[in-house]
């Protein structure tokens, strides 16, 4: 009896194997610790890919199809997305037949300058701190994204240079938003501005940069609830938050940072779209860059819409907010 | 903003149909653009590319009927492959056997576990259970607090773990906790982590081995791009998934992720987040995912969603009002609050197939706020008011822009509105075309 649903049993573990599942790479066959297989597979997934590329141009004289399309698997899989990709290959596929690029080996080279190319197009200018009153940032992205850490991160930063930070929990719908905000806070030495869980925005915002003219801080970090870009109202009370601190102090915000996360594919365009019409963004925090995305889809975004990357998060360590290098990111898709 | 997949096809096969068969070389350019449609829905490169192989195996040769165009063949059978991919069928948790069950929710940072495992347990309270939330994040600032905050929203008791209690610690000792008071549901919290922190990694193993969970559930984000397929092998290969929640689904992502989850790791999605309210979880319909993948919009679950809340019994009643030619404000508002039940606008016309093909319906945002004015106006009015519209003179009408807080042009505007609605659908109902009842906006 105990056989029989042993051997059910059995039959229906095969069955759930047979589904049908894509291989990535070859399973390693030899019984080694799970972190190593990680790890190694994770090396092997790198290695095929440049590897692979590598093989194909070393030698050769001419520029194959086949090496065509290893090149766009490394943009499309870094996340470049459609458009960005195309045009790209595009670009490079214009120039071999122009025979302005013969040499296999120059590809790449060719390919990471056009990317490089993308993103200097929108270089971050140095903060400007407005003379005799704050300098006004407010932080806004989806669900997710890593805004709260991305202030404490940036208030670190600050208060390393020497400014008086003030951070506004202005995030009231988020369970323990708040709570979070005061963390960092006592974390890295910065005052909290806030109100009870589910007060107006615009009214703790208010008060910030009330409390901020006062205490004659030099930066005021303005916290918001994560929220999708397509929910209409919700953007709209961004919108009011904006212009609230606007009528508290003249200019400011000075600077609206969009978060996006390095993890997200296409709908990033979505969002930088929405979130810039509706605030008009001045620049990118790309969060999450320390794990195995690649965030390629900020080339575009950073590049139709003029929009520079200021910082981008590398984990979840207080000295993990990075300035943004073109060069370092670049190396990174291809390596 | 993307043109969807459809559209495209029809125009490619444009081309080729009237000219009758469809060559190798006619597959290839559709296929290009499948392959494109799948790539912008963020589905996986190589996932892409072995799907597009064999949907050409299956298309190429005997399968492609005559009956239907060559596009449209196309997409069929694009959609079945894309639904048994993603499992066919809808799969529930699995939580048979002795209590207490322990669910892990597991995933990336900003994935949203803490909301879904509030989310899951509101559901199963539902279904009859008793649930007990456990936060085993002590990593974030203020993560249990949140967890804590949302089960005492939603009056679902949750596990106080010690100060300097370490997750493994907090799952066993919180399950043991959970039998003390009765409670036959564990749904853990667990931290989000890098896939690739092998020491956050071997901390998951760990609470694994010690409560034995039932279900471990990946919870990922609808958004993810690419790097889907590398979190979702790295979490099943050292823990051995039952299932993946695919979280914040009401955005505008195409969820392709969804289709490289499943295809890498051959786990069913068991659940879809749809909002950030606690009641806004799904079960995962693999053909409505294959849809929405393809752009192609969602037409059963709006069918769906309207046979649950329109009130037969209203629309029966309307009917015979209308044929009556009695229809009145209060029936035009009784409509209002049936459409409202159904959802936002914007997220009904998104359920709505061929969308892409009106260009101009892209533009047009309907206004929430302008259907709560109409309301205030309709509450505004007295009874006879609303029998009778043809007794609401100008005083009677700055009476109503009054207590509704609107103008008289928007209680003008939206008397000619009704008297036309009114006719409209007196016309139509005399032809005995009206089988339900037409929306008033």
């Amino acid at each position: 009896m105990i056989r029989f649903f042993k051997g059910k049993k059995d039959d229906g573990q095969d069955q759930r194997t047979e589904e049908p599942k894509l291989e990535l790479e070859t399973p390693s066959e030899e019984k080694k610790g799970l972190f190593a297989r990680l790890k190694q597979g994770l090396a092997k997934t790198r290695s095929t890919i440049t590897g692979r590329l590598d093989r194909l141009i070393l030698g050769k004289k001419e520029i194959t199809p086949e090496v065509m399309e290893e090149l766009e698997e490394i943009l499309f899989t870094s996340d470049l997305g459609v458009e960005t990709t195309q045009e790209l290959i595009d670009i490079v596929q214009d120039k071999v037949a122009r025979k302005a690029l013969s040499d296999p080996a120059k590809l790449k080279t060719t390919l990471k300058d056009e990317i490089l190319g993308y993103l200097e197009s929108a270089l971050p200018q140095e903060l400007q701190f407005p003379e005799g009153s704050p300098l006004v940032i407010m932080v806004v992205g989806v669900n997710g994204v890593g805004k709260t850490t991305t202030i404490g991160k940036a208030a670190h930063r600050f208060i390393k240079e020497g400014k008086k930070v003030l951070l506004v929990a202005a995030d009231t719908f988020r369970a323990a938003a708040v709570e979070q905000l005061e963390v960092w806070g006592e974390r890295v030495g910065a005052e909290v501005v806030k109100q009870k869980s589910g007060a107006d925005p615009s009214a703790v915002a208010f008060d910030g940069i009330a409390a901020a003219v006062a205490r004659g801080v030099d930066v005021v970090l303005v916290d918001t609830a994560g929220r999708l870009h397509t929910k209409k109202n919700l953007m709209e009370e961004l919108q009011k938050v904006k212009r609230v601190i606007g009528k508290k102090l003249p200019g400011a915000p000075h600077e609206v940072w969009l978060v996006l996360d390095a993890t997200t594919g296409q709908n990033a365009v979505s969002q930088a779209k929405m979130f810039h019409e509706a605030l008009g963004v001045t620049g990118i925090i790309l969060t999450k860059l320390d794990g195995t995305a690649k965030g390629g889809i900020v080339v575009g975004i950073s590049h139709q819409m003029k929009l520079p990357i200021h910082f981008i998060g590398i984990g979840e360590k207080t000295e993990d907010l990075r300035p943004f290098d073109p060069g370092e990111f670049v190396k990174a898709i291809f390596d | 903003m993307f043109e969807s997949l459809t559209d495209k096809l029809n125009s490619v096969f444009k081309k080729v149909t009237g000219r009758g068969k469809l060559t190798e070389a006619n597959i290839q350019e559709a296929l290009k653009e499948v392959r494109l449609a799948l790539l912008e829905a963020d589905v996986n490169y190589k996932v892409v590319k072995k799907f597009v192989e064999s949907v050409r195996q299956r298309a190429v040769g005997q399968e492609v009927m005559e009956s239907l165009t060559p596009g449209q063949q196309l997409i069929k059978i694009v959609h079945q492959e894309l639904i048994s991919l993603m499992g066919g069928e809808v799969s529930g948790l699995d939580l048979g056997g002795k209590p207490p069950h322990v669910i892990m929710l597991v995933g990336l940072q900003g994935s949203g576990k803490t909301t879904t495992a509030a989310k899951l347990a509101r559901l199963l309270r539902k279904k009859g259970r008793h649930p007990y939330l456990v936060p085993a994040d002590i990593y974030r600032p203020a993560a249990i607090d949140q967890l804590q905050k949302l089960g005492a929203q939603t009056g679902i008791p949750v596990f106080e773990p010690l100060k300097g209690m370490r997750p493994e610690a907090i799952c066993l000792e919180a399950k043991a906790e959970a039998g003390r008071r009765a409670c036959d549901v564990v749904i853990l919290d667990t931290a989000g982590r890098l896939h690739i922190d092998e020491d956050l990694m071997a901390e998951l193993e760990r609470i694994k081995e010690q409560v034995a969970p039932k279900e471990i559930l990946l919870v990922a984000d609808a958004m993810t791009g690419q790097d889907a397929v590398n979190v979702a092998k790295s979490f099943d290969q050292l823990l051995d998934l039952s299932g993946v929640i695919l979280t914040k689904m009401e955005g505008d992502a195409r969820g392709g992720a969804a289709l490289s989850i499943m295809s890498v790791v051959g786990k069913p999605i068991k659940f879809i987040g749809v909002g950030e309210q606690l009641d806004a979880l799904e079960p995962f319909y693999p053909d409505r995912m294959a849809s929405r993948i393809l752009g192609m919009g969602d037409v059963l679950t709006l069918i769906e969603k309207a046979q649950e809340e329109f009130d037969q019994k209203e629309a029966l009643k309307l009917q015979k009002k209308l044929q009556k030619s009695q229809f009145d404000f209060e029936d035009f508002l009784t409509q209002l609050q049936q459409v409202k039940k159904l959802g936002s606008l914007e997220q009904i016309l998104s359920m709505i197939p061929g969308m892409g093909q009106f260009k101009k319906l892209k533009q047009f945002k309907p206004d929430e706020r302008e259907l709560i004015k109409v309301e205030a106006i309709i509450n505004s009015m007295t009874r006879e008011e609303r029998r009778n519209y043809k007794i609401i003179n100008g005083s009677r009408r700055r009476r109503i822009a009054k207590g509704s807080g609107t103008t008289v042009q928007d209680v003008n505007r939206l008397i000619k509105n009704f008297v036309q609605t009114k006719k409209m659908m007196e016309r139509v109902t005399k032809k005995g075309l009206g089988g339900m009842p037409p929306f008033p906006v």
